[in-house]
């Protein structure tokens, strides 16, 4: 990638003798949203901290916006914007004098602090909460205001540790919303998320478990790796579908979901009236079978079980 | 419903000063169901769990969990329920068997059965052989197992979840769901609090609440198939920023946002909003690679249903 603002080389890093990120490499273009996804503990918050100059490596190579973060972690903190899980927000101080604290950190100008502070508290419903104290705000609307102070100045790269945990989907949306139009002005983004169908919005994935690297790519090029398709079955008794399908041929697994089983089978187009019969056989009623798309969840549960048992082996 | 309901809310409301938390909330949830309870931060879904575990009295309205009033049974109520939040019912700091023998006591779980109730949780949440280890070094899955052991020890009839799964990975997220579906099969009633899509699809019926009120109701797949007015497209075209500018001032067109690399487009009819999107954006050279319709999520019919109020999802209270 000739065009990469970011290029990770074997990046490794051990905590107490355990590895969290280990041999990772990647690269990101400018104007990208690369999502590093995965469960807690996957080595996430690592990457961007060591990304972000705030955290040494151990071994392997990181450049950030042309600068060498290994070796000059200093260099690179002009041009970056680095919101942490834990945002350092003002919890005694206004939404507004907290949005004043950045921009003076970044030397913002105030003509130009004013407008854009507007535009983002708008952009994120936040206007009518301006005078609130931050340390009233919920869970939510404080990570809200910390996305708004790191996007104060304008940096090339921004490196978001778990925005929206805790977000509800309105508030998701609206800072989704924002970053695609950081995007459109040519910001390069990096962000964390332990929701999987949070991957979808992002142009290309790091799918990470354990400190490594499952797969990099975009999400149709990941749900492509996924063999067979996962069918929806309605029905209000899902666990007796299940057991009904026990060992059927074709059958990969199968979920219970509140309304649904979902079966993952090898060759929809043969198994769909196999199974139709089969559970007619067992005097089963279901509504619908309808084909879904597989979701990065699926792919990512795949994946592990399939190392796992490998493993196993 | 013959069989009386295991949870009963009929008109229940919850005042602070002259703020309404909880505006005449009404539903019903029989035994061994799973309900899903879903609303953005601050919409009342807390107020309304702390109401029917007795911790918070209603202000109107009725209560009853297993047939107790919450408001003049709070005790009983309590003997009846237990509780689990991924992230702040565990001790850390102690091992996985002294969790266990506390909330075991906590729960008053005595003689035989403590022993016995003690055992059937490890065995349950896969983690007999492990009671050794310090509840600080388990991963995410097991310490969620471990917290639905401890808060099931005393046999409760109804239990709440708030956002179990959040952050846990997904081969141990379908497992505890895998133990939760078990659960309801054996007729306990799970009452989940979330605002994670991924876990209300797991529940048999939900009930969207959003500033006190609930909104709408019904199985994840009724609400996906109403919630939005319109039809969903997706489109991708190149370029993007141009093509989603020029499909917004499309008449039709009530709603289009960027999605990853595509569009997600909500438009009054599909069929011919198809035609109409591709002319538009061939005149304005933009190049469409695809237009079809795609089914909703249900996040887009939580955020069709509890969107657009000033304010954006929360309220100035």
């Amino acid at each position: 990638m000739n065009d990469a603002v970011v290029k990770v080389d074997r990046l490794t890093k051990h905590f107490a003798g355990r590895p969290v990120v280990e041999d990772l490499s990647f690269a990101v273009r400018r104007g990208e949203i690369l999502g590093l996804v995965g469960p807690d503990g996957a080595g996430k918050t690592t990457t961007l901290r060591i990304l972000a100059g705030v955290l040494p490596a151990d071994s392997g190579a990181a450049r950030v916006a042309d600068q060498d973060v290994i070796r000059d972690p200093e260099a690179v903190k002009s041009r970056i914007s680095y919101m942490a899980q834990r945002f350092g927000l003002y919890e005694d101080l206004t939404v507004d004098e907290n949005i004043r604290f950045y921009a003076e950190l970044f030397e913002v100008a105030a003509a130009v602090r004013e407008q854009r502070a507007r535009e983002l508290l708008a952009a994120c419903g936040m206007t009518p909460f301006q005078r609130r104290l931050a340390g009233q705000l919920s869970g939510g609307m404080k990570r809200k205001l910390g996305l708004v102070c790191a996007l104060i100045h304008t940096p090339q790269i921004l490196l978001l540790d778990e925005p929206t945990t805790g977000v509800d989907p309105v508030s998701r949306r609206e800072l989704w919303s924002i970053l695609y139009s950081l995007v459109f002005q040519g910001v390069t983004v990096l962000i964390s998320t332990a929701y999987f169908d949070e991957a979808e919005r992002c142009h290309r994935l790091l799918l990470l478990h354990r400190g490594r690297l499952l797969f990099c790519g975009t999400p149709a090029e990941l749900k492509g790796k996924l063999p067979g398709a996962v069918l929806s079955l309605a029905s209000s008794e899902p666990r007796r579908l299940r057991a009904a399908l026990a060992g059927a041929d074709g059958v990969l697994s199968a979920m219970a979901m509140g309304d649904a089983l979902h079966v993952v089978v090898d060759d929809p187009a043969r198994r769909i009236p196999e199974l139709r019969e089969q559970l007619g056989a067992a005097g089963l009623g279901f509504g619908d079978i309808t084909t879904m798309g597989a979701t990065v969840e699926d792919v990512f549960a795949y994946m592990v079980s399939r190392q796992e048992a490998e493993r196993g082996r | 419903m013959v069989e009386p309901p295991s949870i009963l809310v009929e008109e229940l409301v919850k005042r602070f000063g002259s703020f309404t938390a909880v505006d005449r909330v009404s539903f019903r949830i029989a035994g061994g169901e799973i309900f899903g309870l879903l609303g953005p931060n601050g919409s009342g879904k807390s107020t309304i769990i702390r109401m029917l575990c007795g911790l918070l009295t209603p202000t109107a309205g009725r209560a009853s969990v297993v047939g107790f009033n919450v408001a003049k049974e709070p005790e009983e109520v309590r003997r009846h329920i237990g509780y689990m939040s991924q992230k702040f019912s565990l001790y850390d700091d102690l091992r996985v068997i002294e969790n266990l023998e506390f909330f075991a006591g906590l729960y008053g779980v005595k003689g035989t059965l403590f022993k016995e109730r003690i055992g059937w949780a490890l065995e349950m949440a896969g983690l007999k052989g492990s009671e050794a280890l310090l509840t600080g070094e388990l991963a995410g899955g097991w310490k969620q197992r471990l917290a639905l052991g401890c808060a099931v020890l005393h046999r409760p009839r109804v239990v709440f979840l708030d956002e179990p799964t959040a952050g846990v990975d997904p081969l141990s997220r379908r497992r505890f769901w895998e133990l939760i579906h078990q659960m309801s099969a054996d007729g306990v009633t799970v009452l989940v609090t979330t605002h994670y899509m991924d876990e209300a699809e797991y529940c048999n019926r939900l009930a969207l609440i959003d500033a006190g009120r609930i909104v709408a109701g019904g199985s994840p797949s009724e609400i996906k198939r109403t919630a939005i007015r319109g039809d969903l497209l997706l489109v991708e075209c190149a370029p993007l920023g141009r093509g989603l500018e020029l499909i917004k001032r499309q008449p039709g067109v009530l709603d289009a946002a960027v999605f990853g690399a595509a569009l997600h487009v909500v438009v009054t009819a599909a069929e011919r909003a198809r035609i109409e999107l591709a002319a538009a954006l061939a005149s304005a050279g933009v190049e469409a690679s695809r237009i079809e319709p795609i089914a909703p999520s249900l996040e887009d019919a939580f955020v069709a249903l509890t969107g657009g109020h000033p304010g954006g999802s929360e309220r100035a209270q």
